[in-house]
């Protein structure tokens, strides 16, 4: 019986490697197509860049999504260098999340390889510093103060800053180097003259910072204002003295420019050769009139006006007009 | 084995060695235990905090960063995905070689060799797999960075070397005395290969094979070594889409400041994951248990 | 296993050879992995040690790739990876032996029947899984019930649970060395009238060490290598350890190397500069570390194979 059937499958056995073989090539020809055909065109939009602003990314992305399920859109969190370095300016992202203008080398990076940065801003951050809410002899701090705290050489005890307060070391945190947090609380607190301290917990991962403050009475850290304003009863805010009086981060004093140094614009960068993708463009165009709702205010941020969308809406079709036409 | 031996130790023998005796397996058992006691406290705990958070909306809605609103939909089925296009590389592959080691291969020098290394790959952590991925894939062949195809190939030679290794216990397990038989009654290898031993140990292969891709569903290393996305909102398209994975939006929730998402939507999400990874875990040992008769 | 070939037909043998060859590609695609992940690893981490001097990596005891001053000493790194080996160590070996004595000598078939499978579980939970429980769960509780000063990212909680998830590993291997242990050893102890807990440890322990030996090196192979646990529970305070100090060791914030990787590979480095190379670097040694270790306790369980079988 088994010689039979080993016999009897002979000439099946050659017929399944042709067809084998014939599905070997179909695969990988089938592949070759996928790469011609999704490479160049695709229904994908990819975003990468700021923590800080990809909330509000992900927020319009989200509803955006709902609308276009057939589009497949990614957003990766890589801090607003790494996203240009790696990602936008490489040519592998469509847009950049970041929480600072870009920087001439990143320009230069960009051109280089034919990508051409569209900025638009989408909303304001109000930096936020956070302490323990046991830490009940602090609810203020003047900008030297801070810059004490944060810089290289500074202060290592919260007495070090004042007598009245307790002998015990800071426990740090703070956004990593590459986010643009960090260069914007870097030039704002800091200032050229001196360095940001590098014996802090530094993280992309603002959970990490809202988790160490939380856990312990002596820690401080930075970030933005929508994390705090998700945890406004875990962790305390700090009042910030630029010279005119304590003023307490929100969005209101955001909004007036009562709160400085630490407010600042956060910005979208949109590639101008990516808008040649009907994706890219539905979807950016979705974003700018999103971004002026109460949308932005929900995680956190403060809204653009009007007058702003509108400045965007109109940046965006000339340029839409010049890569379709 | 030492089940039914020497249950009555001579007599003469002190309290104090029976009592020594009695603690120690006390001891034994209640180490036996203490892993799996403690996992079944943190599954309930983790069971309990989904309630109100796992539904029907958390599994077909995108990602949202509002913890109410957020989907676990393209983590789901980027995961699948991914899996599918794991079984496909990795079944072919990994029966090919233990086809060979078993079958084929004389005792030599080389097969030796091979098998030492394949049970070497099997100990390299995953997060260096990352890095091949990164270097190979992405790097080299240029599949793009966090896709489809570089993430299951990537995780596809991770676990290789667990589907050779469980195959070939598969064939092993086939009896010597059919393949004889096969060969008395003047098959050749290949056809006795394809007859007699496939036939046999597919079952073994089957039930490898799902539980490796069970181990390949919850890798999350090397898909952050490969810089898959942060989090993914719509369906795959092609297998060069960028794909996220529940585990990998496990570890980017975890990350998110609200409690809502830690304790909620994260439980939620761990109880999809390890779900998902139970269905799997029981096809593949429904399989072994209705064969395991016919061997 | 090689068998008479019985046909004289040629177009079978020749199709039979060619499927020979067929799957002795994929047999040998196991090795091509192995100088792939070699290959990559060595060409990057060759680029980062022409900036960065090998005796400054191996030496250097600070890790600071991207703060000022920038440090690439690959020390604080393995202190981390030590502390989780050390503290889930001191989790899986004890319960891991035990429970392998306890299956080996005292279960009945059936109470095996159940342990077995359950005991694998604990391997088969992801472990992004673990590092969430570490983190939500774990740390809370001790935090609660032991009264000490225990931060948010610990060393204790992602060790705890390195261990539990590596139990499995000792006590599998470890028991199928002592089953393989000769009845008649045993027997010959209760002869002279042994308890069973001296056999277990006097007889049957000893004879089955390298087995035993051979499985604690694999798992803490494995505790080494793993890396969501630690990447999301252990914290990223990558520093020099006291070994003088368990407090200073477990109850604060670590970094191991495989977290140190996961945080380079989220993105946090620009460019193709030694920050970004580094990442090979740490891959390398680590892929080193976890190698030789696989290795040596493969050569142990062989020995131990041949002795009894």
């Amino acid at each position: 019986m088994m010689s039979r059937d080993s016999t009897a499958s002979l000439p099946a056995g050659l017929g399944r490697r042709d067809f084998l073989a014939a599905a070997g090539v179909g695969l990988s020809g089938g592949l070759a197509g996928c790469t011609g055909v999704f490479a160049a065109e695709g229904n994908n939009v990819n975003i990468a860049g700021s923590s800080t602003v990809f909330p509000v990314t992900e927020a319009i992305a989200s509803s955006f999504s709902e609308e276009n399920p057939t589009v497949n859109l990614s957003l990766s969190k890589t801090g607003t260098g790494g996203g240009f370095g790696n990602f936008f300016c490489a040519g592998r992202t469509d847009i950049n999340n970041a929480s600072r203008t870009i920087a001439d080398a990143e320009v230069e990076q960009c051109g280089n390889n034919d990508v051409t940065p569209i900025e638009f801003p989408i909303a304001t951050d109000a930096l936020t510093v956070v302490v323990n809410p046991n830490a009940d002899w602090i609810d203020c701090l003047t900008v030297e103060q801070l810059r004490e705290i944060w810089r290289a050489d500074g202060a290592t005890h919260w007495s070090d800053i004042n007598d009245e307060w307790p002998d015990e070391p800071f426990e740090l945190y703070g956004a990593a180097t590459t986010s643009g947090t960090f260069d914007y609380f870097n030039e704002a607190i800091i200032g050229e003259e001196a360095n940001h301290r590098s014996d802090y917990h530094a993280t992309e991962r603002d959970r990490t910072i809202v988790q160490g403050v939380q856990g312990s009475e002596y820690a401080m850290g930075y970030f933005g204002f929508s994390f705090y304003s998700e945890n406004p009863d875990s962790i305390k805010a700090i009042s910030v003295d630029d010279g005119d009086g304590c003023v307490k981060p929100s969005i209101e004093t955001a909004m007036n420019g009562e709160y400085t140094p630490l407010s600042r614009p956060l910005f979208i960068y949109v590639a101008k050769e990516s808008l040649e993708k009907s994706a890219v463009r539905d979807f950016v165009r979705f974003y700018m009139k999103r971004a002026a709702t109460d949308l932005v205010s929900e995680v956190g941020y403060v809204p653009l006006t009007e007058d702003k969308r509108d400045e965007n809406l109109e940046k965006l079709e000339a340029a839409i007009e010049e890569v379709t036409a | 084995m030492a089940a039914d031996t020497g249950e009555t130790p001579a007599d003469g023998f002190g309290r104090i060695s029976r009592t020594k005796d009695v603690a120690f397996r006390l001891l034994a058992l209640a180490a036996t235990l203490v892993g799996i006691v403690s996992l079944a406290a943190l599954l309930l705990n983790v069971a309990v905090d989904a309630v109100g958070w796992l539904d029907w909306q958390f599994l077909t809605n995108p990602p949202h960063p509002n913890p109410y609103e957020a989907g676990f939909l393209p983590a789901l089925v980027g995961s699948i995905a991914i899996m599918l296009m794991i079984a496909l590389v990795t079944f072919p592959l990994g029966v090919g070689a233990a086809v060979y080691l078993e079958e084929y291969a004389d005792d030599g020098y080389l097969t030796r060799f091979i098998q030492l290394n394949i049970a070497n790959l099997a100990g390299v952590p995953s997060v260096v797999y990352g890095l091949l991925g990164l270097g190979l894939f992405v790097g080299l062949f240029n599949i793009g960075y966090g896709t489809v195809l570089a993430a299951a190939f990537t995780i596809a030679l991770l676990i290789l070397p667990i589907v050779i290794i469980s195959a070939q216990e598969a064939i092993r397990a086939v009896p010597d005395s059919q393949r004889q038989a096969s060969y008395g009654m003047g098959a050749t290898k290949w056809q006795t290969i394809r007859n007699v031993v496939l036939p046999r140990a597919m079952p073994g292969i089957m039930t490898g094979t799902i539980l490796a891709l069970g181990r390949a569903i919850g890798e999350t290393a090397p898909l952050i070594m490969i810089a898959a996305p942060t989090t993914v909102f719509g369906l795959p398209n092609s297998f060069f889409s960028k794909v996220s994975a529940m585990p990998l939006q496990i570890y980017n929730w975890a990350s998110y400041p609200q409690t809502e998402f830690q304790y909620g939507v994260v439980a939620a999400g761990v109880v999809t994951l390890l779900v998902v990874l139970l269905t799997i875990n029981s096809i593949a040992i429904i399989i072994r248990n209705r064969y395991q008769q016919r061997t | 296993m090689s068998q008479p070939d019985f046909s004289h037909d040629g177009i079978r043998t020749a199709r039979g050879t060619a499927f020979r060859y067929l799957f002795m590609l994929c047999a040998l695609l196991s090795i091509l992995t192995t100088v792939a992940i070699i290959l990559t690893l060595l060409l990057d981490a060759i680029d980062f040690f022409a900036q960065i001097p090998l005796v400054d990596f191996l030496t250097g005891t600070r890790w600071s790739p991207t703060n000022e001053p920038i440090a690439f000493g690959v020390l604080p790194l393995i202190s981390g990876t030590l502390v989780i080996t050390i503290g889930s160590a001191m989790v899986a070996l004890p319960i891991g032996l035990l429970t392998a004595i306890y299956l080996s000598e005292y279960a009945s078939d059936r109470q095996r029947a159940y342990l077995k499978p359950a005991l694998e579980v604990l391997a088969g939970v992801p472990t992004v899984v673990y590092g969430y429980f570490a983190l939500v769960y774990v740390t809370p509780a001790i935090d609660t019930i032991l009264p000490v000063d225990l931060s948010t990212f610990n060393a204790l909680s992602a060790s705890i649970m390195v261990g539990i998830m590596i139990i499995p590993m000792v006590s599998s291997i470890s028991e199928d060395a002592m089953s393989a242990v000769p009845d008649s050893l045993r027997q010959a102890s209760y002869g002279l009238g042994a308890t069973k807990f001296t056999v277990s440890t006097s007889v049957v322990v000893p004879a089955a060490l390298s087995g035993i030996f051979s499985s604690f090196i694999l798992a803490l192979s494995r505790a080494i290598g793993e890396t969501m646990i630690v990447a999301i529970a252990a914290g990223q305070t990558p520093r020099m350890i006291d070994l003088t100090d368990p407090a200073g060791m477990f109850l604060d914030s670590i970094q191991p190397m495989t977290s140190a990787m996961v945080q380079i590979g989220t993105g946090d480095i620009v460019g193709q500069g030694p920050a970004y190379k580094s990442l090979f670097a740490v891959g390398l040694t680590l892929f080193v570390i976890t190698f030789v270790m696989n290795l040596i306790s493969e050569l142990v369980a062989s020995r131990y194979r041949e002795v009894y079988r």
